[in-house]
């Protein structure tokens, strides 16, 4: 968990940095069956870095994240399927200022409290959101779900094809974007006034640190990039149904993050990719043996294991070079 | 006129009973969390488990409903004796967030194994002759089980606010809640005071779970969807007290009755949102400790 950021690591891109886009983009040319899953990913690549920069990096613990991330989905369907805009672009931005909203409001009550108080009204806030998506049915589509959401061309030009091509390089556009800008933000002086809040905000206070806006602003800004990501999970499936919301989506997020490392930008990328693809094969065969594995792991990581699969990496690189 | 004082009366009778299972549940819960400062998402799966126990204790062996329940809570608590000295020990001094995640993968291992064992449907009760039918009571029927369960309960939260209360032991656990370091230097085995503890909480959780069968339902998924209600009640009482889980349990079971029964197409919104503002208002709960 205490990787190296802030003021002390230094900010230049690392050649192992451009890796994941390249195995991105070789997955587009050389696995055109995988491109639905990838962009399934992509979709959790992109939510799981939103709940990295306030779980890994700001520690405030979250278990109604998939609140925002809902919010974004259900704009763009009722958007598309109820009001008719179907511009990909504007329903991004809607789902974005929408989400953000909710982060900024809730987060002006949330991170007022701390500890068990804290948990329970992040978990209360995604309840009120799953309870308001159940009922509205005119416009949610309740437990049905809602169907009929169209999306127009990207700009105009770029249709989404029935291969998903077009859906995976549009995900694969938004999270480098996601990426790029959450990188910025990690090394920034807020990045760093954010770590140490993390490690001690009492005297982050001392030091004069204006803590409660710290955290609001990252909290919002990690609503609206969840906002983003649920956005793309509607347009890239063409369908919201109930299970975007609630504690479910919230804990399975958690899973990803810790699975891959939490604390650390690329955790979030190797969370998803694993967990993903290991539920595509494993959890349509044996679905209770697929929930028992993961609760297990939960288990393992959190009492031996404690960086995820990036720590365990580091340790072992570190062990190799130590006897090189 | 007549049919609202009956339904008030109804709604009044069916939360107290609701809200009295939710108080056995999550009493344990309260106390632990106070005592030990131990954030244990997974108390739902004693609750579970407890239930579990009943139904199959009942259905697959026919052994008689008194002795069904009591196996529910020796069962639990015996297992969870287990589980904390083995696991729950080793994350006392770690982080929020690992006890979070901790309790969290014990839910999902637990949805799976129930999944595994009973199936995905939920798991009938069937109660004894003498627990069915109705009271009689002013001239108003009332539910035989639920009677029952409203007394039985009544009777665990007296026994268990004398022990608490009145007892050597009772005094341990609330010096300990106190001021633990404190409780320590005086010579009290915090250690054994915690699994002792932990233990009864889980029992009872186990016990509720048994009891309540009949109202939540004992499925899989259990853990995951009850666990709202157990964490509102313990929040909104306030850690480490009895006394404020007994009326937030209360209050929620006859809100989520009465909102059910009049207003159904809101469903639990306005417990939820009821919880936020509360929280708001007193952030550590109603009865909880200052901070």
């Amino acid at each position: 968990m205490n990787h190296p950021v802030g003021y002390n690591a230094s900010d230049r891109l690392r050649w192992t940095e451009w890796l994941p886009w390249a195995v991105a983009l070789a997955v587009f040319f050389l696995l055109p069956d995988y491109l639905s899953l990838g962009a399934r990913v992509l979709t959790y690549i992109l939510f799981a870095l939103s709940l990295d920069l306030i779980l890994g990096y700001a520690g405030i613990i979250t278990l109604g994240h998939a609140a925002f991330f809902g919010l974004g989905a259900y704009v763009t369907g009722i958007l598309s399927a109820k009001l008719g805009v179907t511009d990909p672009l504007l329903q991004m931005l809607a789902s974005a200022f929408a989400a953000g909203l909710l982060g900024l409001a809730t987060g002006a009550l949330v991170l007022r409290t701390h500890g068990l108080t804290q948990l329970m009204l992040t978990l209360a806030v995604a309840a009120v959101c799953l309870e308001i998506a159940n009922k509205a049915t005119p416009l949610t589509g309740g437990a049905d779900g809602l169907s009929g959401v169209t999306i127009a061309p990207i700009l105009g030009y770029f249709k989404f094809d029935m291969y998903g091509r077009t859906a995976y390089l549009w995900c694969l556009a938004l999270v480098f974007a996601g990426w790029y800008v959450i990188r910025r933000l990690i090394y920034s002086p807020f990045g760093a006034a954010l770590t140490g809040i993390r490690e001690n905000s009492v005297r982050m206070h001392a030091v004069g640190a204006p803590v409660f806006g710290r955290l609001l602003a990252v909290y919002t800004f990690s609503a609206m990039v969840a906002g983003i990501a649920g956005a793309l999970l509607t347009q890239t499936n063409q369908f919201v149904g109930l299970n975007v919301l609630g504690f479910e989506p919230s804990g399975e997020l958690l899973v990803m993050l810790i699975l891959g490392g939490v604390g650390r930008l690329y955790g979030a990328f190797v969370g998803p990719l694993v967990f993903l693809i290991a539920q595509d094969y494993l959890a349509r065969q044996f679905p209770e043996y697929w929930y028992f594995g993961i609760g297990l792991m939960l288990v393992i990581v959190v009492l031996f294991a404690r960086g995820g699969i990036l720590g365990i990496s580091d340790a072992l690189v570190a062990r190799l070079r130590g006897k090189a | 006129m007549e049919a609202f004082l009956s339904s008030l009366v109804s709604v009044a009778f069916h939360g107290v009973a609701y809200g009295m299972i939710l108080y056995v549940i999550s009493v344990g819960l309260s106390v632990t969390m106070g005592l030990m400062g131990f954030t244990n998402l997974a108390h739902g799966v004693f609750a579970m488990a407890g239930g579990y126990i009943l139904v199959t204790s009942l259905s697959r062996f026919n052994l008689p409903f008194p002795l069904a329940l009591a196996l529910s809570f020796l069962v639990v608590a015996a297992a969870s004796v287990i589980l904390e000295r083995l696991l729950y020990s080793r994350l006392y001094g770690a982080s929020e967030l690992e006890q979070v995640l901790f309790t969290i993968g014990l839910i999902f291992m637990s949805v799976a194994l129930a999944r595994l064992i009973y199936g995905t449907l939920q798991a009938p009760v069937v109660l004894p002759d003498y627990l069915k039918g109705q009271f009689a009571l002013l001239g108003r029927d009332f539910p035989a089980y639920r009677v029952f369960l409203i007394l039985f309960s009544a009777g665990m939260i007296g026994v268990l606010w004398f022990g608490v209360e009145r007892t050597l032991w009772g005094a341990m656990v609330r010096a300990a809640v106190d001021n633990r370091a404190m409780a320590q230097a005086i010579g009290i085995n915090t250690k054994r005071l915690f699994t002792i503890t932990f233990a009864v909480g889980s029992g009872l959780a186990g016990l509720g779970g048994a009891l309540g069968a009949d109202i939540i339902a004992i499925q899989p998924t259990y853990p995951f969807e009850q666990l709202v209600y157990f964490l509102i009640v313990v929040s909104v009482g306030g850690l480490g007290s009895l006394r404020g889980p007994f009326i937030a349990a209360l209050l929620i079971g006859i809100t989520d009755t009465a909102c059910k029964y009049w207003v159904p197409q809101f469903g639990a919104f306005f417990i939820y949102a009821a919880t936020i503002g509360l929280l708001l208002w007193r952030p550590m709960g109603l009865f909880g400790k200052r901070a």
